[in-house]
């Protein structure tokens, strides 16, 4: 906390509104946040938070309402497409359905190259592609030579997973955003993915913004937390202050859902009653 | 991909369509290697030739041999050709009507057979008299009896034909043959036949050539103006779909507006506004594509919406890539199936409209290629339909109906193969 940390990305009354007049929607709501170089911040909340919306804005992919992101201490720009691939070679991301991330009709080799040519590497030599294919796929302990001429349908949850952090081992690009990238796997899956990214942002120096519902596993691998409820965050600190000395209601109660191994599991009894409807 | 391709093999559906468009192609590739020649050519003088073989009667006395052939039914088949079905239904009704005379009992219908020649003449000669002036009975019907009853009355004779030529030397007949009831030449030695399988049509045409070409003329046709319309109606659906926003507003009201505007309607409007001596082929094809596009368009562009927010595009975004890369790359590819579908579809619509169109005189106005529709309209215009000539229409009608029959089913095979709700048990 005591050196001097440089902002990364960060936002000011960011908003987003689906739809207008009685159908309106407002998705995220006025949300300010600071997320700092080197960090891995996890941002937690159930479904239909804004969590994910939050994300496609700050990837640019849908638009902002009202509010402004800086990106790397200026004002985010992403009007052209000159300006949007920049950015987004600063910025990528892992989305959560390994299964349809990808397109089921280009080969793995295509999905890899494309990453070698957005970081300028077109003309490089075919050797040296390949090169950094292998190092790449061996990065996230994926045999290349077993990947070649195959389709990624025809890997397993896990692998296409690890597949899409070889992608971003090739992109490498400063900021990383990670929507829920584990919810589709199983366990063990799970933990290697986790390692993966950790190894990602120790080895490379990326700044990962992990997007979870799940409170533990936030705390596992977070720097800092941000709480998100119905668009807004509730609460914001490092993990050990949010976990320890947890202050909004909405926190403590995701902490209490939690399942315990060792105690049965209760239901609190100033749990809030499920919503129903469309959120 | 190759479950899918195995899928279409086993789809008896899509097979049946299939086959049937392939023995169609392949009967319209083959046949004019047997039967060279311009389809359009006028071999017949005079309208609506039967179907049948047709052989030259002078080449038939120039053969080499004649054969002598006894044949049992031979003069009863004679009479019969000299007889014909509707004659002897006149006679009958003569003889039901006036057969009762002075001495003579009359007859009823279920006296007289007119299968029976023989038994019907004998009633014939028994009954029938110039003498009684029937009242009643108009001219016509008097002198069409008179006219079979002289006809009949040498029906039995067999008399041998003595064949004379004329000699220009001397200006004078000589006899070369005699042509005798059993003489009999075989069709293989005759020097010109024609087998006429759907006869001629109104201009005297080869009514099958014909038929075989103007299926290969519609059937292009139809590809061009569904391809066009494929075209048009994939770019505007993708770009609506994907782009969204105000690109969608306005393409949408584009949509709606050729929605609303009967297609059909439209497509008479713009073949009247070319003009006659502006509509060949291609031209004609391009406009039915023009106007039948926004159905793909439509349907492409809601099968876009819900592929625009999939994360393989995002993320093929997030990769830097173009739109038209994007379209072409991760958006297309997903839709293939369906506008695959959609095109057939297209193509049989397209063919269908063609003929409706040239049924009406709007087709194309060629004399050098017939068309289904622009066949369909001749045997209109001259009354095929009154003559009794059925050879000049219903095979035509046979044709359009197989083909769209065919290219129809290929659809619905194909829709059930990609849309696993409609799949039988």
């Amino acid at each position: 906390m005591s050196e001097k940390r440089q902002l990364c990305l960060s936002g000011k009354g960011v908003t987003k509104v689906f739809g207008h007049g009685r159908k309106k929607t407002v998705a995220v709501n006025n949300v300010d946040f600071e997320f700092y170089s080197g960090d891995l911040i996890s941002i937690v909340g159930e479904s239909g938070s804004g969590k994910t919306t939050l994300i496609k804005m700050l990837l640019g992919l849908t638009s902002v309402t009202d509010g402004e992101i800086f990106f790397m201490g200026k004002k985010r720009d992403i009007r052209s497409r000159k300006n949007k691939k920049e950015y987004w070679n600063g910025i990528q991301a892992i989305f959560q359905d390994p299964y349809s991330s990808y397109n089921i009709f280009s080969k793995i080799d295509t999905v890899l190259l494309d990453c070698i040519n957005m970081r300028g590497g077109r003309r490089f030599p075919i050797k040296k592609k390949i090169e950094m294919m292998r190092e790449a796929c061996s990065f996230v302990n994926l045999k290349f030579d077993e990947m070649t001429n195959k389709y990624p349908f025809e890997l397993s949850g896990g692998q296409m997973q690890r597949l899409m952090i070889a992608r971003i081992f090739l992109l490498r690009p400063k900021i990383l955003l990670a929507d829920e990238p584990t919810s589709m796997i199983d366990a063990c899956s799970r933990a290697t993915i986790l390692d993966y990214l950790l190894k990602l942002r120790d080895e490379i120096g990326m700044t990962i913004i992990f997007i979870t519902h799940d409170m533990g596993l936030a705390y596992y691998v977070s720097d800092s937390v941000y709480i998100m409820e119905r668009g807004k965050f509730v609460e914001y600190g490092s993990a050990n202050e949010i976990i320890l000395n947890p202050k909004a209601d909405y926190t403590k109660q995701l902490l209490d859902d939690i399942p315990k191994i060792n105690n049965p599991w209760e239901f609190s009894r100033n749990r809030r009653p499920a919503e129903t409807g469309a959120s | 991909m190759k479950s899918q391709l195995k899928q279409i093999t086993r789809s008896s559906k899509f097979m049946t369509g299939f086959i049937l468009i392939f023995v169609i192609v392949a009967f319209i590739l083959i046949y004019p290697l047997f039967n060279p020649g311009n389809p359009l050519e006028m071999i017949g003088l005079g309208t609506f030739f039967r179907p049948g073989t047709y052989v030259s009667v002078y080449d038939s006395l120039n053969v080499q041999r004649t054969y002598t052939l006894r044949l049992p039914e031979a003069a009863a088949n004679r009479i019969d050709g000299k007889l014909s079905y509707d004659d002897r239904e006149s006679m009958r009704d003569w003889l039901i009507r006036y057969g009762e005379q002075e001495g003579v009992a009359g007859l009823t219908y279920e006296e007289i057979d007119t299968y029976d020649v023989h038994a019907l003449l004998a009633l014939w000669w028994e009954h029938y008299t110039t003498d009684v002036f029937i009242e009643g009975m108009i001219t016509a019907d008097r002198r069409l009896v008179a006219r079979i009853d002289s006809r009949v009355e040498r029906i039995f004779e067999d008399s041998d034909i003595i064949l004379m030529m004329y000699n220009y030397e001397t200006g004078e007949y000589e006899e070369f043959g005699v042509v005798t009831a059993t003489d009999y030449v075989n069709i293989r030695e005759v020097a010109n036949t024609i087998w006429l399988p759907l006869g001629t049509d109104n201009f005297g045409r080869d009514v099958l050539k014909q038929l075989v070409s103007a299926t290969g003329a519609s059937l292009i046709m139809g590809l061009i103006a569904g391809v066009i319309a494929t075209i048009i109606g994939l770019t505007f659906g993708l770009l609506s779909g994907y782009l969204g926003g105000i690109v969608d507003d306005i393409l949408m009201f584009i949509f709606n507006l050729f929605t609303v505007i009967p297609g059909f309607i439209l497509l008479v409007l713009i073949s009247f506004a070319i003009g006659q001596e502006q509509r060949g082929m291609l031209t004609v094809a391009i406009v039915i594509g023009v106007t039948s596009w926004v159905w793909t368009a439509r349907s492409v562009r809601s099968q876009v919406m819900s592929l625009r927010n999939r994360d393989h595009v995002n993320l093929s975004k997030l990769s830097g890539h173009s739109l038209p890369k994007i379209l072409v790359r991760d958006v297309a590819p997903y839709i293939a199936s369906y506008v695959v579908m959609a095109f057939i579809l297209q193509v049989s619509t397209a063919i269908l409209a063609e003929a409706a169109l040239s049924m009406i005189g709007l087709g194309p106005m060629t004399t050098e290629q017939a068309t289904l529709g622009l066949m369909m309209n001749w045997a209109m215009n001259f009354g095929a339909h009154l003559i009794g000539a059925w050879w000049a229409y219903i095979p035509v009608v046979l044709v359009i109906a197989t083909v769209s029959f065919a290219l129809n089913l290929m659809n619905t095979g194909l829709d059930q193969i990609f849309n696993p709700q409609l799949r039988e048990g």
